[in-house]
């Protein structure tokens, strides 16, 4: 027996991937599911960051198309950017086994929405999983590693921001024996989605479904706590717990394994109580799909889809209380750091009226006051076509203020497509695009990406240089300017290129303060391992 | 009567270390054999916002989030992030607040987090030598010293409250 030990979700889950015999982890960084491939690398398994999220599954899928055990992670919204992939990936199956981690944010602490992602499990046919605490983050990775296995197909562990960032106990289980070894199966007809072959992998995919779905009606990831008769709760996940202490009286059917649905279970679970309500957190998903079923629920009011859920929220519900919550008061909002480069890259767009489309990082920030210099955010990547867009319509005088503002990491994330399309569809007044290129992604705690040159663990790669690449894709004028020591140079600049008809890429390139002492360390390692002899470089 | 869960709020501003007192708090009472949670939320906070984390410990524990006006003790690390945290105090329940330590007069200012986890281990019921164990292991080496002397500082101020 391994010793007790006090871990937050992510960090179980990585335990749990080593454990299972993971081969390969790769994801984006994202919050709340960055730590758990760092924690993977750290423990000693193998774990890299890809460009972006739908990379980072392709390769998972190859990895496990090859007979691997693969782990990949991402934040909820990044599951759209994979989406692509997991809608076939469920058609083709994996060889090895492949479990997709899908870290949701109710009640957004660091996201754009709240999107909830069991949406897509239903969507895909992605076999779903929903642990409520590190323990059962741990040991649900495990099985999901093996339901994977045994039905060649990729899971998804749907966690949310209070299970990956709480800290709880957990006892970790004796490492998998016998995990094979990667290997190469042909398997044409199942592997090749042209419409001939996906036909029959669509049916195939509801015939394993179909076959998870009875073997969920009697699996131990679903359980029931024995209590009153008068009211019995439905629920999964966090909302589990909060439920647990809101009413300890109360009989509770707690759901693990919730696509496809123990359906059998949950109605006679339903039957056997005189009340029978259906706590979860976000989305309507369980109690639309026990309705659908013509088992007679209660959900929850409406207010209760917003925000996180807790013990107090949990009670009102019960009580069927609809009457205003209030309000907590409001702490110190996060500001960009004393000292960022980019305060003067917004104290410039301010001075100059532009209209800024925006991108998601530590950057988002200057939307807030004292710079207010940001007019729109909507997703990774989306400053390009957004700002393109609205070059394309306005009328001239307002096309010529629009400049697109990216960070290095999204850059590298969707970006380079948003400047393909700039060069492929350039706006008549031509279009300024700032990449603040601060060396890092910081906004997530400062992780590697392709143009640091470093991966994950910080070690030598090779480099993607930004400007070498906007000027391949036909930008006309690329400069690098660092905006602290040269603002005036900075703001010359910019007001030049604006004025121009041409296609224009600034980098504002100066490290992240709270990063550059780590990265002149980093490069001290890695010029000193290049230099050695012993050191190959692939 | 004292409930089963023993409920502890800690909050400041991003980079006052609010996480980290939280963390050894955490590991100091799942030293003494008690069922501990402990939530926190990352992310925007790390630029300077408000950092809220949550300690829960007893025989079981179920929701990881203290439930409003339930915190058995408060610790604020910053003077501005008092009021917007009050709420989470229950009636009768133990505020520490960051004028009871004058950083200036630590070692090093920085300690702040681990001097007002001394004030709070002088008012609760958790064996010293566990604190210092969950101290040691969350700090490096060359850091220990200097923060078990802030530690001392709290708790010896914690004594006279």
């Amino acid at each position: 027996m391994s010793e007790r030990k006090l871990l937050n979700g992510d960090e179980a889950v990585a335990q749990a991937a080593l454990d299972a015999g993971v081969t390969l982890g790769t994801g984006y960084p994202g919050t709340p599911s960055t730590e758990i491939l760092e924690n993977l690398d750290l423990i000693g398994g193998r774990a890299q960051w890809a460009p972006n999220e739908k990379v980072a599954l392709e390769v998972g899928l190859g990895a496990a198309y090859a007979g691997a055990r693969v782990l990949v992670t991402m934040k909820h919204v990044g599951v759209n950017v994979a989406a692509d992939p997991l809608f076939t990936a469920t058609y083709t199956g994996v060889h090895g086994a492949l479990v997709l981690i899908s870290a949701d944010d109710p009640g957004m602490a660091s996201s754009q929405n709240e999107q909830d992602n069991r949406r897509y499990a239903l969507a895909s046919g992605c076999p779903m999983l929903e642990p409520s605490d590190s323990q059962e983050a741990y040991d649900f990775v495990r099985t999901a590693f093996d339901i994977s296995a045994k039905w060649k197909i990729p899971v998804m562990l749907r966690m949310t921001t209070r299970v990956c960032h709480s800290r709880t106990v957990v006892q970790a289980k004796a490492k998998a024996a016998n995990v094979s070894a990667p290997a190469f199966v042909r398997d044409i007809r199942g592997k090749v989605m042209i419409p001939a072959y996906a036909r029959p992998a669509h049916k195939l995919l509801r015939q394993k479904l179909g076959e998870m779905a009875a073997w969920n009606e009697t699996s131990e990831l679903n359980k029931v706590i024995v209590g009153s008769k008068d009211l019995g709760i439905i629920t999964s996940a966090i909302s589990y717990m909060h439920v647990r202490e809101a009413a300890p009286e109360a009989s509770v059917l707690k759901l693990g394994f919730t696509y496809p649905l123990p359906i059998e279970r949950i109605r006679q679970f339903a039957a056997g109580v005189t009340r029978c309500v259906v706590i979860e957190e976000g989305d309507p998903y369980l109690v639309e799909s026990i309705r659908a079923a013509g088992i007679s629920v209660e959900g929850k009011p409406e207010m209760y889809r917003y925000g996180e859920l807790n013990v107090d929220r949990v009670k009102r519900i019960i009580a069927g209380d609809v009457s205003a919550e209030p309000v907590p008061p409001r702490g110190k909002p996060p500001q960009l750091c004393n000292g960022c480069p980019y305060r003067t890259v917004y104290e410039v767009l301010k001075r100059l009226d532009c209209i800024v489309a925006g991108d998601i990082g530590c950057y988002t920030l200057g939307v807030l006051p004292p710079f207010e210099a940001m007019d729109t955010c909507v997703c990774m990547g989306a400053s390009l076509g957004v700002g393109l867009g609205m070059r394309h319509v306005l009328p001239e005088q307002e096309a010529r203020r629009v400049v697109s503002i990216i960070g290095d990491s999204t850059f590298m994330h969707t970006g380079v497509n948003g400047l393909i399309e700039m060069t492929y569809n350039p706006p008549t007044t031509g279009h300024v695009l700032i990449i603040l290129d601060n060396g890092t992604t910081a906004m997530t705690g400062q992780q590697e990406h392709p143009a640091t040159g470093r991966t994950l663990d910080h070690g030598p790669t090779n480099k993607f240089i930004i400007e070498d690449f906007c000027k391949a894709a036909g930008a006309k004028n690329v400069d690098i300017i660092d905006p602290v020591s040269k603002p005036a140079e900075f703001e010359a600049m910019l007001k030049g290129r604006l004025a121009s008809n041409d296609l224009s890429v600034i980098i504002a390139r100066k490290p992240c303060l709270l990063a550059a002492g780590k990265i002149r360390e980093y490069e001290k390692i890695n010029a000193e391992k290049l230099a050695s002899a012993s050191y190959c470089k692939v | 009567m004292k409930t089963a869960v023993t409920n502890v709020v800690f909050a400041g501003l991003g980079g006052q270390g609010v996480v980290k007192a939280s963390d050894i708090m955490a590991d100091a009472v799942f030293r003494c054999g008690h069922d501990v949670k402990k939530a926190e939320v990352h992310g925007m906070s790390q630029r300077g916002g408000s950092v809220s984390c949550d300690v829960r410990y007893g025989k079981e524990v179920f929701s990881p989030m203290v439930p409003a006006a339930q915190a058995d003790y408060l610790v604020v690390l910053s003077p501005d992030q008092v009021d917007n945290n009050r709420q989470a105090l229950r009636p009768g329940g133990v505020l520490i607040t960051p004028d009871l330590v004058d950083a200036t007069k630590l070692e090093n200012a920085k300690s702040l987090n681990v001097a007002m986890l001394g004030v709070l281990a002088a008012k609760m019921d958790v064996p010293i030598e566990k604190w210092k164990e969950a101290i040691a292991a969350a700090l490096p080496e060359k850091l220990l010293e200097t923060n078990l002397r802030a530690f001392e500082t709290g708790r010896h101020i914690g004594a006279r409250l």
